[in-house]
């Protein structure tokens, strides 16, 4: 391959962004523009991975500059299968958001491009630095997003999602310094190991590991997450639950399995973190009541269990980590997808004032459901194979505690799950409501009066279609999912192979 | 020394006004935690090399390191720019910004 290639995946989506600026002319033509980039990177993304399956690397130095002047481009396995999930979310939140009306704001399809832009780029980058300015290219559209769409408390959502995100950036940018003050470099291959050999390195990527943690909502630092995300339009929940944390999750599995040179005797602290991550994260969302909030103190948990992954650090437990990876961010962003499409509908998400809802709309239902026995690790989704993985390779650590808070973990999430079904699904329609109790979140772009309770539109429907399906055939055919996974273990296991491809030009 | 007692007192002054009630104070003190961010980065060159990095002056022990330079240089019109975001967000919406104690 063309290795010039990569960094399309970063370009073509800003210039879309940047079109989209100066068309005003047919709908269908801003939808086109949207669209496409996010198609165009799912096809690249498939063919990256079927290019680099067998653990080839590929590397680029933007604009053929010489090495530590370069900004270096890298693809191995691991990163084409995010790049792919990537856009295969932007493109289902992108459909779903056409569906509900958002894109008709002049802003938001410019936003959303620029974000995947960032987010590919993230993924993409050689060098810690470019990394921190990817991740702000990915962070400025969602400020804008976040304060511009969706339900009543957003602007103290955003107040709170802006400080948080720019004081982790700053943690971030602190930890570069110190990491270039110690190393002289922030390329990633001059830096592979240096963490293992120099306690001073290893101070400042901590540093940086401890930012992207906050980034990735690890608990205790996790209690913004929580606060921002169910404030936002459902497509805008989904996009950012898909994309955002998990760029920090990646991240921390790259830098550790590269910079740290997965150095066992620092592997304790994820162990207690990541596993209190899961129990806290859960029980979180026993005290919540509408949809979106109990699906997002479900993602912190989530987060716990794919980090646990990288804190095992064998190859039993990167693999099922990364599988866990892809399969958890199709997973919720369909689970948000489809609670989103109720929210758009009847104007509410609260788990008391809906009911009934699998006898009117028995396709949402049955997506719904698939997508919470997914989650919860039921088979045959992708979330069995993700968590029986997992639950072998803490066994095969001798981490016991682990692997039964992992277990303890699964069962509250299917009750929780079981809490939204009987409460949304089944069960009966509420009383129509007095004018007293007026919607108090009702969604902005999408309130309708609850007494005449309209079908769901099956544009809505059919994004959270596309994703359940996804992990059903993930489910199914896991093998493929998982040799990827095993080969992108490999690839941080043994990182010879990508260290030669971002030094050997 | 007089950088990392700057950054200190930069750093110091940042939280203090990050852990008061008001928006503005937030922004302000993020602005001051960043500009110690950046005097850090600033710093991991080498502050003692001072000689202009232009390789028709020769490139000694004393050359300064511009690689630093440049990143401080991206991370100012970051920040600045999320800044006047956060200014919009405090000026806009419910007024946080009291003096009362809850």
């Amino acid at each position: 391959m063309n290795t010039a290639l990569l960094p399309l995946f970063v370009a073509v989506p800003l210039l879309a962004a940047g079109l989209l600026l100066f068309v005003r002319g047919p709908l269908w033509l801003r939808r086109a523009l949207l669209l496409g980039p996010s198609a165009a990177a799912m096809l690249a993304g498939s063919w990256l991975i079927w290019l680099t399956r067998d653990g080839t690397v590929f590397a680029h130095n933007v604009g053929l500059w010489q090495d530590g002047i370069a900004i270096p481009f890298v693809a191995d396995v691991f990163s084409a299968l995010m790049l792919w999930t990537t856009a295969l979310l932007a493109l289902v939140c992108s459909m779903f958001a056409i569906a509900t009306g958002d894109d008709r704001q002049t802003y938001f399809s410019p936003l959303v491009l620029v974000l995947t832009s960032g987010v590919s780029g993230a993924l993409l980058t050689g060098d810690i630095f470019n990394m921190f300015v990817f991740i702000e290219v990915m962070l400025l559209p969602s400020y804008g997003l976040l304060a511009m769409m969706g339900v009543l408390g957003r602007l103290k959502a955003g107040r709170i999602y802006v400080t948080v995100n720019l004081l982790t950036s700053t943690i971030f940018l602190a930890g570069v310094a110190l990491v270039y003050a110690a190393a002289g470099t922030v390329h990633l291959g001059e830096l592979a190991g240096a963490a293992k050999e120099s306690p001073m390195v290893a101070v400042g990527m901590g540093v940086i590991i401890l930012a992207l943690a906050i980034k990735a909502a690890v608990v205790p630092i996790h209690g913004w997450l929580a606060r921002t995300y169910p404030f936002t339009s459902p497509a805008i929940t989904a996009l950012f639950s898909g994309l955002h944390t998990k760029v920090a999750i990646y991240a921390i599995y790259r830098l550790y399995a590269l910079v740290f040179d997965g150095d066992a005797k620092f592997l304790w602290i994820g162990l207690v973190a990541f596993t209190l991550t899961m129990a806290i994260g859960v029980m979180g969302a026993v005290g919540e009541g509408t949809t979106r909030s109990i699906l997002v103190f479900h993602m912190i948990s989530q987060i716990g269990y794919i980090l646990l992954g990288v804190a095992l650090f064998t190859e039993l437990g990167l693999m099922a980590g990364i599988f866990y990876l892809i399969h958890h961010m199709i997973v919720k962003a369909s689970l948000f997808l489809s609670t989103g499409a109720i929210e758009h509908t009847y104007g509410t998400g609260e788990l008391d004032r809906l009911g009934g809802i699998a006898k009117r709309e028995p396709l949402l239902g049955l997506i719904f459901m698939g997508a919470a026995l997914s989650l919860a690790g039921l088979p045959p989704f992708s979330g069995f194979v993700a968590k029986l993985s997992l639950v072998i390779a803490a066994v095969d650590d001798a981490q016991w505690t682990v692997a039964a808070v992992m277990i303890a973990v699964s069962l509250i999430t299917l009750m929780s799950m079981l809490k939204i079904w009987g409460g949304v699904f089944w069960g009966k329609e509420p009383e129509p409501e007095g004018s007293d109790q007026a919607p108090v979140t009702a969604a902005g772009n999408g309130a309708v009066d609850t007494l005449t309770r309209p079908k769901i539109k099956m544009s809505l429907i059919v994004p959270g279609l596309i994703l359940t399906a996804t992990t059903l055939c993930i489910g199914l055919g896991a093998h493929v999912l998982l040799e990827l996974s095993a080969q992108a273990a490999a690839n941080l296991l043994d990182t010879s192979t990508y260290v030669e491809a971002v030094l050997g030009r | 020394m007089t950088l990392a007692i700057t950054i200190g007192i930069l750093v110091a002054g940042g939280v203090y006004l990050m852990l008061q009630r008001g928006m503005v104070r937030i922004v302000l003190g993020l602005l001051l935690v960043g500009h110690g961010a950046n005097l850090l980065l600033m710093s991991s060159g080498g502050v003692f090399r001072r000689e202009l990095p232009l390789l028709q002056f020769g490139w000694g022990p004393q050359t300064a390191d511009p690689l630093p330079q440049a990143f401080v240089l991206t991370a100012i019109v970051i920040a600045f720019s999320i800044a006047i975001y956060m200014l919009t967000l405090a000026a806009s919406g419910s007024d946080d910004d009291t003096e009362e104690a809850s």
